[in-house]
């Protein structure tokens, strides 16, 4: 006896597609449940008149969206230029953490150091000791300037969590590509340069784009020390118009950013663990 | 003069002495294998000779020079000896050419288009002219192995050294690579081969020794040595070896 097929599908795979349309509907019937909670309840609280006022204001959001989008060019260059400067120092500190000769001693000490200075202080206090610290020695014109300052201690502080992460890149080369780069006679350097650097940088690009993610929203900790990016901006608002809307209006510029960057990159850590097995 | 010549060579691992006094000499265009149980110190040997480990005591002289002077540069050494490792150990992010090419260019500064045919002519040699193109992902193990030997060819060495070069392959692979020796073996290359193929052992190796705790208990063309064994540990492994 045969069994009765329909639509051309296997029994095996009837009951897949049964149990996918029970999980579709289970999972769609329960978020409906949560939303609508929340559409009820919330504006049933008593202070959710208030806050509907001072922080989801469409008048406001619409006069001050334009101005946060351009405050927040401010973020983005600064964030352009940290990048790549943050990429080299984190990758020369973890070179030279690994460093086996014995005249680079002394840079493998100060690696080890930076690392664990940078990565031991919250970063708004590095931003604040460096950013009022160094203009503070009384420097000329454009030396005293926020940007510098505030950029360095960010270099500074994402450079050191950088290093950690290519060095993990490095020790996850395995030791026989070494072996096999050396016996074709290949110096120490060139294994590095050749053989173990690509390799170790491909394994870690998703992890550093969770850095990335990271660096463009602590750019805003730098508006504690005078540049008036968006997140300053925000506040500029908020004083002069007593309402947070504009707030809402920074959060939703970094998702707008965030969200796509962090999908991105799991894809990236996804495709790369499936490359693995 | 023996192309190759081991004398009284020690190497520990801490407490473990790998290989225990071990002579060996290799003449010109000799092919040697070295047989004996897992842990023997064959892999070990193979990478003294290379310089990968450093040794403890005694010397290796190639065309009688010593290369294992303290303080001698194992990168002119190196060039001169190839070696091809059981896992194959191709660089992933380059194609089986790249592979090829990379020590001749940073090593020697062969980087002319007649140095590139050159390096060419011995993918096609090997059968791979149409996979030189391809990453080690894409090729099968037997492939990838004898890129692995073009690789190590392509330095021109004296000397090539291979660690189990068949061990990881699938047994219908196993016939391709073989081929590959026998190749290099009637060209004239002189080659040390540690080995657990029996078989190709009896029939290509101008000389075997059997390695048994970092000493070569026995050594001998291998008419002698596989029928005629004399000492008990080596009769009680070829008796586990040879079913
Ligand atoms: N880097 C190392 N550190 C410590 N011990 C090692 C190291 N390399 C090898 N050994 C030890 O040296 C001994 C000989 O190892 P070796 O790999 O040379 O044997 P082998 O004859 O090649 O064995 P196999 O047939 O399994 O490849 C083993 O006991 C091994 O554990
Ligand atoms: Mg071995």
């Amino acid at each position: 006896m045969t069994t009765p097929k329909a639509a051309g599908l296997t029994r095996r795979q009837q009951y897949e597609a049964a149990q996918r349309r029970r999980s579709t509907l289970i999972a769609a019937t329960s978020t409906a449940l949560v939303v609508a909670a929340i559409i009820i309840l919330v504006p049933m609280t008593p202070g959710w008149e208030k806050v509907q006022r001072s922080f989801f204001n469409g008048q406001t959001f619409v006069d001050t969206f334009p101005k946060l989008l351009d405050a927040f060019k401010i973020n983005v260059m600064i964030f352009l230029w940290s990048a790549p400067a943050i990429a080299i120092l984190g990758l020369l500190i973890a070179l030279a953490r690994d460093t086996k000769s014995p005249a680079l001693f002394p840079l493998r000490i100060f690696g080890a150091a930076f690392t664990d200075i940078f990565r031991g202080i919250p970063v708004i206090l590095t931003v604040y000791l460096i950013g009022f610290g160094i203009p503070g020695l009384g420097l000329p014109r454009p030396w005293n300037s926020p940007y510098i300052w505030g950029s360095l201690a960010l270099i500074l502080t994402y450079a050191a969590y950088v290093a950690e992460i290519f060095r993990s890149g490095i020790d996850s080369v395995h030791h026989s590509q070494r072996s096999a780069a050396l016996s074709l006679g290949l110096s120490e350097r060139q294994v590095t340069r050749y053989v173990v650097l690509p390799q170790a940088i491909r394994n870690v690009v998703p992890a550093q784009m969770n850095m990335l993610i990271a660096l463009q929203k602590d750019v805003s900790l730098l508006s504690f020390i005078g540049p008036v990016e968006i997140f300053r901006q925000a506040g500029v608002f908020k004083s002069l118009l007593a309402n947070f809307t504009p707030y809402v209006g920074a959060a939703i510029i970094f998702l707008i950013v965030t969200i796509p960057a962090t999908r991105y990159a799991d894809y990236l850590m996804a495709k790369q663990r499936k490359e693995r097995r | 003069m023996a192309k190759l010549a081991l004398r009284g060579v020690v190497k520990r691992f801490g407490d473990a002495t790998v290989c225990d006094g071990i002579d060996l000499d290799v003449e010109e265009g000799q092919m040697v294998c070295l047989i004996g149980a897992s842990g023997g110190g064959k892999s070990t040997l193979l990478r003294c000779i290379n310089l990968l480990e450093v040794i403890e005591d005694g010397e290796i002289r190639l065309d009688g020079e010593d290369i294992t002077v303290p303080g001698l540069d194992p990168q002119t050494v190196r060039s001169r000896i190839g070696m091809v490792f059981q896992s194959y150990n191709l660089f992933p992010h380059m194609t089986a050419l790249e592979n090829a090419l990379l020590a001749p260019r940073l090593v020697k500064g062969q980087n002319s288009e007649s140095d590139r045919q050159e390096i060419e002519g011995l993918f096609v040699r090997f059968g791979l002219a149409d996979r030189m193109g391809n990453y080690p992902d894409q090729l099968s193990g037997g492939q990838q192995q004898r890129v692995a030997i073009v690789r190590a060819l392509a330095m021109r060495p004296d000397v090539m050294l291979f660690d189990e070069i068949t061990s990881a392959l699938d047994p219908q692979l196993v016939g391709e690579v073989l081929d590959v020796l026998l190749q290099l073996k009637a060209e004239g290359m002189t080659m040390i081969l540690a080995t657990h193929e029996m078989e190709f052992a009896r029939q290509a190796a101008d000389k075997v020794c059997f390695l048994k705790d970092g000493k070569i208990i026995e050594e001998g063309p291998p008419s002698t040595l596989f029928t005629a064994p004399r000492e008990a540990d080596t009769q009680a492994f070829l008796a586990r070896a040879i079913k």
